[in-house]
């Protein structure tokens, strides 16, 4: 447990602390690489690439996009409904939130 | 008096060696990955700053701020409700939890769910289980969540599967037999894994993640590659990620081939173009450790491989780092000074997209 642990305190982007997941969707959505990926992600938040990681500014655009935060705030968007944000955020199809959609009259 | 500095060996232990002696086994680690591969050596700069990370005073490293990767998992949620055998720590808790704990809590970047045998064959029987448990984990996640588990041709041949053992064929001398045997094991576990693919797409997976591909040898990799090809045409927005089981593909068949290219033998900067050919999205190269060599050894080797395969891929390249690969030591819990610097080595050094 401490091994994946420490690969995330070493070189990871944090998840939904910062902008890992966000970047992630990219390199797989587009395979694209990760100067790439950051320049994409970074421009379409209006932040640097340096940003991506940094908690303190991604939690503030985070919060303004809806598109999820690490704690649990109540009443803002989790789940799908956040990832159907970060869709129209990033101009991407995300699979389950094609499901939802498509199970909804 | 010459300062020594606390480095480990391949099995963990903790050991102390020189500036001038980490240089050195740098060198030799990187001369041994070049000669197999046949791939440049590193820079002097490149040499120096390996040097560098592995001298570092602090327990623990880290990448400059700038250089933070994306991180994808394999073995999902059952390092945390798992058993040893999956070096799980065996905190009672459901799937959901698990994918929620890395998500919320510990700032995974992408996680996985996997079946407890996490092997592709077995999740057959149990799939609206599976099916049902992706829905709601993809209710509540944020974060891209692939389905993942080993594509393990083992589990096809006798006595768990239905053809011939090749291994046995092949000590009776039956070379034909046991090359059928493997080409027909093949073509079955690419029709398990694209049917439970199928399935688990219709649940909302992001993708899917091919863990030690090649762990059976070229066979294994072959059906692999043919589960990716066939997933890449049906569903053209899945994520797929194919994870290597080891440096080298071991040619058990010996004769098999994807877009006109023998697959045994193939090293990781020979692997990542026919996984990007097939359809992959990420491709994750694999450095074996060698228990009997410094960890600056095993470093040195690792980067050199991973930095050519990162140079050779069209896709990104997420090297595999867990316990006995990629410059980590062969220990169940690697120590985190040990992690700490063959992840920043990677990522500074090597170049990789992610780990």
């Amino acid at each position: 447990m401490g091994m994946p642990i420490t690969h995330i305190m070493t070189s990871g982007m944090s998840g939904i602390r910062a902008a890992g997941d966000l970047v992630a969707r990219m390199e797989f959505s587009k395979s694209m690489r990760i100067g790439e990926a950051k320049e994409y992600v970074a421009k379409k938040l209006d932040v640097s690439t340096l940003d991506l990681s940094d908690e303190y500014v991604m939690r503030e655009v985070r919060e303004d996009h809806g598109i999820g935060v690490i704690t649990s705030v109540a009443g803002a968007p989790k789940g799908i409904a956040a990832k159907m944000n970060i869709e129209k955020l990033l101009d991407i199809k995300i699979n389950s939130c094609e499901m939802f959609r498509n199970q909804i009259a | 008096m010459t300062t020594e500095y606390t480095t480990r060996m391949g099995d963990g232990q903790r050991i102390l060696m020189t500036r001038e002696q980490i240089l050195a086994d740098l060198k030799e680690g990187m001369a041994d990955a070049a000669d197999l591969g046949e791939i440049p050596d590193l820079s002097e700069d490149e040499l120096d700053k390996l040097v560098d990370i592995i001298a570092m005073p602090a327990r623990m490293v880290g990448v400059e701020p700038g250089k933070e990767v994306p991180v994808t998992h394999d073995i999902g949620t059952i390092r945390i409700d798992g058993d040893q055998g999956n070096s799980g720590v065996g905190i009672p808790s459901s799937r959901l939890v698990g994918v929620m704990m890395h998500e919320r809590a510990f700032g995974a970047d992408t996680m996985e769910l996997g079946h407890i045998d996490y092997s592709y064959k077995p999740v057959k029987p149990v799939i609206s289980n599976e099916q049902q448990t992706m829905e709601v984990c993809q209710q509540n996640t944020i974060i891209p969540l692939l389905y993942g588990a080993m594509p393990n041709l083992g589990l096809y041949y006798t006595p768990d599967g239905p053809f011939q053992n090749p291994g046995d064929l092949m000590k009776a001398f039956k070379i034909d037999e046991a090359r059928a045997s493997i080409e027909g094991a093949a073509k079955h576990a690419t029709r398990d894994i694209t049917w439970i693919m199928k399935k688990m797409m219709s649940s909302g997976t992001d993708g899917i993640n091919f863990d030690t591909v090649g762990a059976a040898g070229d066979g294994d990799m072959y059906a692999s590659l043919h589960a990716i090809e066939a997933l890449r045409k049906e569903f053209p927005h899945i994520y797929i990620e194919a994870g290597m089981a080891g440096e080298l593909t071991l040619g058990l068949h010996g004769d098999l081939q994807y877009d006109g290219k023998v697959l045994a033998g193939m090293w990781p900067h020979q692997q990542a173009p026919v996984v990007a050919k097939a359809g992959a999205n990420i491709f994750g190269p694999v450095v074996n450790t060698n228990t009997s060599r410094s960890a600056a050894w095993n470093l040195g080797r690792a980067v050199t491989f991973v930095k050519a395969a990162v140079k050779a891929s069209s896709i990104p390249c997420h090297v595999n780092m867990g316990m006995g690969v990629g410059g980590i030591p062969m220990f169940e819990t690697p120590t985190i000074d040990a992690v700490s610097r063959a992840s920043k080595a990677m990522v500074e050094v090597a170049g990789v997209d992610g780990i």
